[in-house]
This record gives structure tokens, C-alpha cells and sequence, in this order.
């Protein structure tokens, strides 16, 4: 049964220490990115690169940890990886959506067209899709949606290097991997702050949504032991 | 009718404070049992007391929360599956294959030797070896799908029977059929549970009666002897009734 | 894998396709509701005429109208353990998860490939493809795509045993995650049916790749069957 946490000032001011570093660490992305000097075909477009990326990375990490929440909750029957599970396909969803309409947005000026089904959009898309059949599977699935949506992260977790290898293996429009380690100075400093940023706001918002997910958890417990102690009196 | 043999081992089924949460809801709470074999315990409880969730922790396919069952010295789990056969309110039987059918598959299933005889001596034993040999399962009565199901779960010599409501639909006749049934494993050695709304059904065969209400045991009385229909429906009240 | 698993997998199959067999309800219905969707995707396809476009349209329709109605299959063979709650017989056998999985996935593969034998007929004559150029390539991808589908398909119709909104549900799990089965399978399944084609390396890739995602799909159905079956 979970306990009450003991100390919960000292969450809350490492909560509020984490939103204060992500937003300095935002301030600092955002004139960094400004600063950064343009791409030389694409200009003042390519920097929505900055932004795309990191959702990209951001909606492969929620898969992973959605998977392994949803492994310790099928093979080890733990409830705060179901917990777990649940807060990353969620943001899994909302970073995925992000990087879907950013990725067009950016594709019709670069390539001219809204999509192309390539293998990285289209491995893209499956992974956001099943991250949304995740989230349907719980709502919907019955008495059985926890170990159905577990059974379907582990499925989504295979499309992760699928997402990222595809560049490499399939001929493609889409610019590879390499694109990064090949960033003048200027653009690097720039995506590397972006990337971290994004990522403390990942941390931010999985940690407030954990929180929720843990203290509905610790309420169900708590009406619980005021059955118990009804039936006990009774 | 051929004579059964009895079970080679007979030990008792303790369950030790086992504990189902089904995300807020408590089925079981604390739940501690003693089930002897060569007898009849009959669960009794109002709807949605924990009775059905107990056998099925009992029939190891659901898993508890919390607590500890143990067959002898032996604990409960997976491999212990063949020691168990269950006959609920649905016979588990495959409709579209026949009588024979689903019994040779159960014991391929089981891997009995010498299928073919078992089948049949099971057949004989609930009264179905008349039956049109290839007449698919789905054409029987209620009457013949619970022979069949109770069939199903001797087929593999079990050590301990669980039967969930099995009367239910069952007109007069079959009812008093599975009474004696359950009455006539009890003296071949078997540990029976059985769980039932029915008092008048459990007080013909039971000698150990446990009454579930909320989760929680209230009433776990053993007598040798047996007991009385008016017996049964008394402890059945006062474990009921709210103090 | 012992030969114990084996002996389950083939007699939980075996059982599956007996009752088939009694029946034939899925072939009939999956057969019957392929080909119209075949017919309803030659009538709403303009292009379909036109000799350049017919293989690849020819393969596509061909594999949608598969995974279409390919639910209907899964649900047949998994809905039929719930009558009578014969499911729960199952699962009190010594029977391990696993080989009931393995044994219910070999019954639908097969049960759907004898169906797409057909259709596959069917798309050939409607569109006017090489269906019988390279048989034994076309089995191969038929095959290998058909189990692709059905490993996760069962995995999924298993779980969604207990839960009401089956029918509603099972597609829209299902689908995200063999549109990859379908999307390689539909490649080789065009390049087979296309008599311009240079060479076959193309179907050879595409074979590759269905083989790799079947080999990962399967030992993921085997792992995580278990938990999904029995539930809480």
C-alpha cells in the first residue's frame, strides 16, 4: 500500500527548482536559437528544427518508458509501473503531435509537400498512433485495459528503432541522423540547450502528472482503510 | 458403473490471509481456511461477497493480492493445475466438437494414458455413453452439458473439486443428480468445494460450511455429522446479520 | 521449446481447426467479406484500369481487404474460447500460455492464408496482374504476412476477451501496429504481380524484413500472452 510521503515540502521545492531551471533553460534556448545563424537553403525555416527535434527524441523517450513501466507491470505485477506507464504515453501523445505538425509545417517549406510516406514519417506516425491506441485501450478496454495497453506498449517499443534507423536502412528525404554531429557551432550550442530544455519540460510535466497518478492512488488506499475501519466499528 | 479410485494423496488446502484488490475494490480480505479432504465445504455469501473470486484463486487462475495457499506442504501455484478440476456455471466445453470429442481432447490435454478407456469410463460414469457419438455438444440439455463438464473435471483424477454455482440452471432432476455426485466424490476421498446461494442444496452434502460476506469470513463451522436445512439457513443469518 | 510445447501447440491447432472444419464459419464469412471489400476497391479505385498502376493496386487491395477482415478471423477463433467459458478449461490444463498462443496463431494463420489463396485469384482476374508468375514467391510473402498480422492479432483478441468493446477496440489496436507487415508485405506482393518488374530483389528486401518483424512479433506474443490472457 502506498504511504503518505513524508516530506512533501521538499518535493515541492524540487518541483518548483525543476520548473525554475527549465524555464532559465528555455530563456537561454530561445536566444541561443536566435542567434544561431541560419541555414543557408532553407534560412529562417530551419530553425524550426530546434523545436522538432527535440519533440522527436522526447516521443521516443515517453515509448521507452511507457514500455518499461508496462514490462514491470506485466511481469512484475507493480502497480507504480502501470502508474508510470500511463504518465509517459500521455506526454508520448502530446510530444508525438507536436513533432506531426511541426515535421509538415517544416517539410512544405523545405520539401514542398505537406508528407511523403517515407520510412521515418511513416515509422513516426505508427509509433504516435499506437501511443494513442494505448491511451484508448485504458479508457476502453474493459477489465482487462491494463494488461492490454501494457501488451501494446511493448508492440510500440519495437517501432522505436524502426523510427530511428529508418533513415539509415531506407532511401529517404528526410536528413539523417548525422545531421547533428555536422552542425556548425553556432546551430549546435543552440540544439544541444533546445534539446535539454525540452527535456527538463518532459521531466516537469511527467513528474506533476506522476504526482496526480500517485496521489489518486494513495486516495483509493486511503477510502479503502476507512472501509476497513467502518466494517471493523460495524 | 465402474468404481473410481480414490485420490492417491489426501491432504487438507489451507489458505492463509489471502487478500484480492480489483483497483479499489476489496474482494477479499484476510481470508484464512482450512479445507479437509473426503468432505464438502459449501461456500455461501449474498452476491458480490468474494465467493467466486475465492475459487478462483482456489483454481490458481486468478493470483491474490496478498496471503498464501498451500496443498499440504505444498504451495498452490501453477504446476499444481492437474490436481484441480472446476465445474462452473458454464459447462467449458467446446460446442461444436462432441461429447467423446471434448473428453479425448481434455485428456491429450492432460496427458492421460490409456485416453480412449478414460473417456469412455467417464462417459459411462455421467450417464452421457448412450449419446449419439458424433452429436456436437451444442445440442445437448443443460441436463447433459454439466455431465459433461463434470466429466471434464474428473477426467484427470483431480485432488480437490471446484464447482461455482454448477445448479444453477439445472431443472429439479439434474440438481438432485449433482447432489449425489457431489456426495458420492466426497466418500471417494475427493476435497469438494462447493459455491452455492442454494443452503437447502449445501446442508444435503456440505459437513463444513463458510459463509463470505463482504470480502471477509463470517462464519466457518465444521461438523461431522453434516447438517440440518434449518441449521444452515440459521448460522446463514446470524452471520448476515450486522452487530 | 520441448517437445511437450510442441505436442500443446499442435493439439490446441488441431482443436481449432476441427471446429473450424465443423463450421466453417470464418472462411465462409472472412472469404465472403474480403471479396466484397476486393470489389468495393475495384469499383472505388479509378486507376485500377490502368496496366501500370494494376499491380500496385492489385497488391494493396489485396493485402487492406486481408487485414480488413482478418479481425473477423481473430475474433472468430479467440470469441469461440468464450462460450461456454471453455477458456477457462484451457487454462487450468498443463497446457503452457505460450503453446496456446502458438497453437491459436498457427490456427488463424492458416485459416486466413487459405483465404487469401483466393482472393489473391480474385485480385489477379479483377485486375488483370501475374498472380501465378512466381507461386511460390507469392505463398512465401502471403505466408510470412499472415503471420505477422495474426501473432499480434491474437495477442490482442485475447486480451480484449473480457471487455465489451471488443469489436470496436480490436481494429484500432490492432492496425498501427501491422500497417509495417502490411506496408512490407504489399511491396513484395507488387513486385510479384508486376510482369514489367527487372528482377525480384525488391520481393527479396521486403521478405527480409517481413521474416525479422514476424521473428520479433512471435517472441513478443510469447512473452507477453500469459499476462493479457489471465488478466488480474
Amino acid at each position: 500500500m502506498a504511504t503518505m510521503s513524508t516530506q512533501p515540502q521538499t518535493s515541492a521545492t524540487r518541483f518548483l527548482a525543476t520548473c525554475a531551471v527549465t524555464a532559465a533553460l528555455f530563456i537561454l534556448a530561445c536566444k541561443a536559437i536566435i542567434d544561431a545563424p541560419q541555414e543557408v537553403t532553407m534560412g529562417f525555416v530551419q530553425k524550426i528544427f530546434y523545436f522538432h527535434v527535440p519533440c522527436a527524441w522526447l516521443l521516443m523517450l515517453s515509448t521507452l518508458v511507457c514500455a518499461g513501466g508496462s514490462v514491470s507491470y506485466l511481469f512484475g505485477g507493480s502497480e507504480r509501473g502501470d502508474r508510470v506507464a500511463t504518465c509517459a504515453s500521455e506526454l508520448g501523445v502530446l510530444f508525438g503531435l507536436c513533432v506531426l505538425v511541426s515535421g509538415p509545417l517544416w517539410a512544405k517549406a523545405a520539401w514542398g509537400v505537406y508528407w511523403q510516406w517515407e520510412a521515418r514519417l511513416t515509422s513516426s506516425l505508427l509509433l504516435w498512433l499506437m501511443l494513442v491506441a494505448y491511451v484508448l485501450a485504458r479508457r476502453y478496454g474493459g477489465s482487462s485495459a491494463r494488461q492490454l495497453a501494457a501488451a501494446l506498449a511493448l508492440f510500440a517499443a519495437i517501432d522505436i528503432p524502426l523510427v530511428y534507423f529508418s533513415v539509415r536502412f531506407f532511401r529517404s528525404i528526410h536528413p539523417n541522423n548525422t545531421v547533428v554531429a555536422t552542425l556548425v557551432p553556432g546551430m549546435r550550442g543552440a540544439f544541444w540547450l533546445s534539446l535539454l530544455a525540452f527535456t527538463f519540460l518532459w521531466t516537469v510535466l511527467f513528474s506533476a502528472r506522476l504526482s496526480a497518478e500517485n496521489a489518486h492512488s494513495r486516495l483509493i488506499d486511503l477510502e479503502m482503510l476507512i472501509d476497513q475501519a467502518e466494517e471493523k466499528k460495524s | 458403473m465402474t468404481s473410481e479410485n480414490p485420490p492417491r494423496a489426501q491432504r487438507a488446502l489451507r489458505v492463509a490471509k489471502v487478500s484480492k484488490n480489483f483497483g479499489r475494490q476489496r474482494a477479499l480480505i484476510d481470508v484464512s481456511l482450512e479445507f479437509s479432504p473426503a468432505a464438502v465445504t459449501a461456500i455461501v455469501g449474498p452476491n458480490g461477497a468474494g465467493k467466486t473470486t475465492l475459487l478462483g484463486i482456489l483454481s490458481t487462475l486468478v493470483r491474490p493480492t496478498s496471503g498464501e495457499i498451500r496443498l499440504g506442504d505444498d504451495a498452490l501455484d501453477r504446476a499444481a493445475r492437474h490436481r484441480i478440476g472446476h465445474v462452473g456455471h458454464e459447462p467449458g466445453i467446446y460446442p461444436d466438437l462432441s461429447a467423446r470429442q471434448n473428453l479425448g481432447l481434455f485428456a491429450a490435454l492432460y496427458a492421460l494414458t490409456d485416453p480412449g478407456a478414460r473417456v469412455a469410463s467417464m462417459l459411462e460414469r455421467v450417464g452421457l455413453s448412450d449419446v449419439r457419438g458424433d452429436l456436437p455438444a451444442r445440442a445437448f440439455s443443460r441436463g447433459m452439458l454439466q455431465r459433461l463438464a463434470l466429466a471434464r473435471a474428473l477426467l484427470h483424477e483431480p485432488e480437490i473439486l471446484l464447482f461455482d454455482e454448477p445448479s444453477s440452471a439445472l431443472d429439479p432432476t439434474g440438481a438432485r443428480w449433482l447432489g449425489e455426485e457431489l456426495v458420492r466424490e466426497r466418500e471417494s476421498g475427493r476435497l469438494v468445494i462447493l459455491v452455492t446461494h442454494d443452503l437447502d442444496a449445501a446442508a444435503q452434502v456440505a459437513s463444513h460450511i463458510v459463509v463470505i460476506r463482504r470480502g471477509r469470513v463470517a462464519l466457518d463451522r465444521q461438523q461431522a455429522q453434516g447438517f440440518a436445512a434449518h441449521e444452515v439457513r440459521g448460522l446463514y443469518e446470524e452471520a448476515l446479520r450486522d452487530r | 521449446m520441448t517437445a511437450s510445447f510442441w505436442r500443446y501447440t499442435l493439439l490446441v491447432a488441431w482443436k481449432d481447426l476441427r471446429i473450424e472444419g465443423k463450421s466453417r464459419e470464418v472462411l465462409y464469412t472472412m472469404g465472403f467479406s474480403a471479396s466484397l471489400v476486393i470489389l468495393i476497391f475495384s469499383f472505388a479505385l479509378a486507376n485500377a484500369t490502368d496496366p501500370a498502376q494494376g499491380p500496385i493496386t492489385a497488391a494493396g487491395v489485396l493485402w487492406a481487404a486481408t487485414l480488413f477482415t482478418g479481425t473477423v478471423a481473430l475474433a472468430r477463433v479467440l470469441d469461440r474460447e468464450r462460450e461456454n467459458e471453455s477458456i477457462r478449461s484451457l487454462l487450468l490444463s498443463p497446457a503452457p500460455r505460450a503453446a496456446i498462443y502458438a497453437g491459436k496463431l498457427i490456427a488463424t494463420a492458416l485459416l486466413m492464408i487459405l483465404v487469401e489463396c483466393v482472393l489473391a485469384v480474385l485480385v489477379g482476374v479483377l485486375f488483370a496482374t501475374g498472380v501465378f508468375d512466381h507461386v511460390l514467391w507469392l505463398a512465401l510473402v502471403l505466408a510470412l504476412g499472415t503471420l505477422g498480422f495474426a501473432s499480434a492479432g491474437v495477442v490482442f483478441s485475447a486480451a480484449l476477451l473480457r471487455s465489451r468493446s471488443r469489436e470496436a477496440l480490436l481494429g484500432a489496436l490492432l492496425f498501427p501496429i501491422v500497417i509495417p507487415v502490411l506496408l512490407a508485405a504489399s511491396r513484395a506482393t507488387a513486385c510479384l504481380f508486376d510482369p514489367l518488374a527487372p528482377d525480384l530483389e525488391p520481393v527479396a528486401f521486403w521478405t527480409r524484413f517481413l521474416l525479422a518483424t514476424d521473428v520479433i512479433y512471435i517472441s513478443l506474443g510469447l512473452w507477453v500472452f500469459e499476462p493479457v490472457v489471465t488478466g488480474e
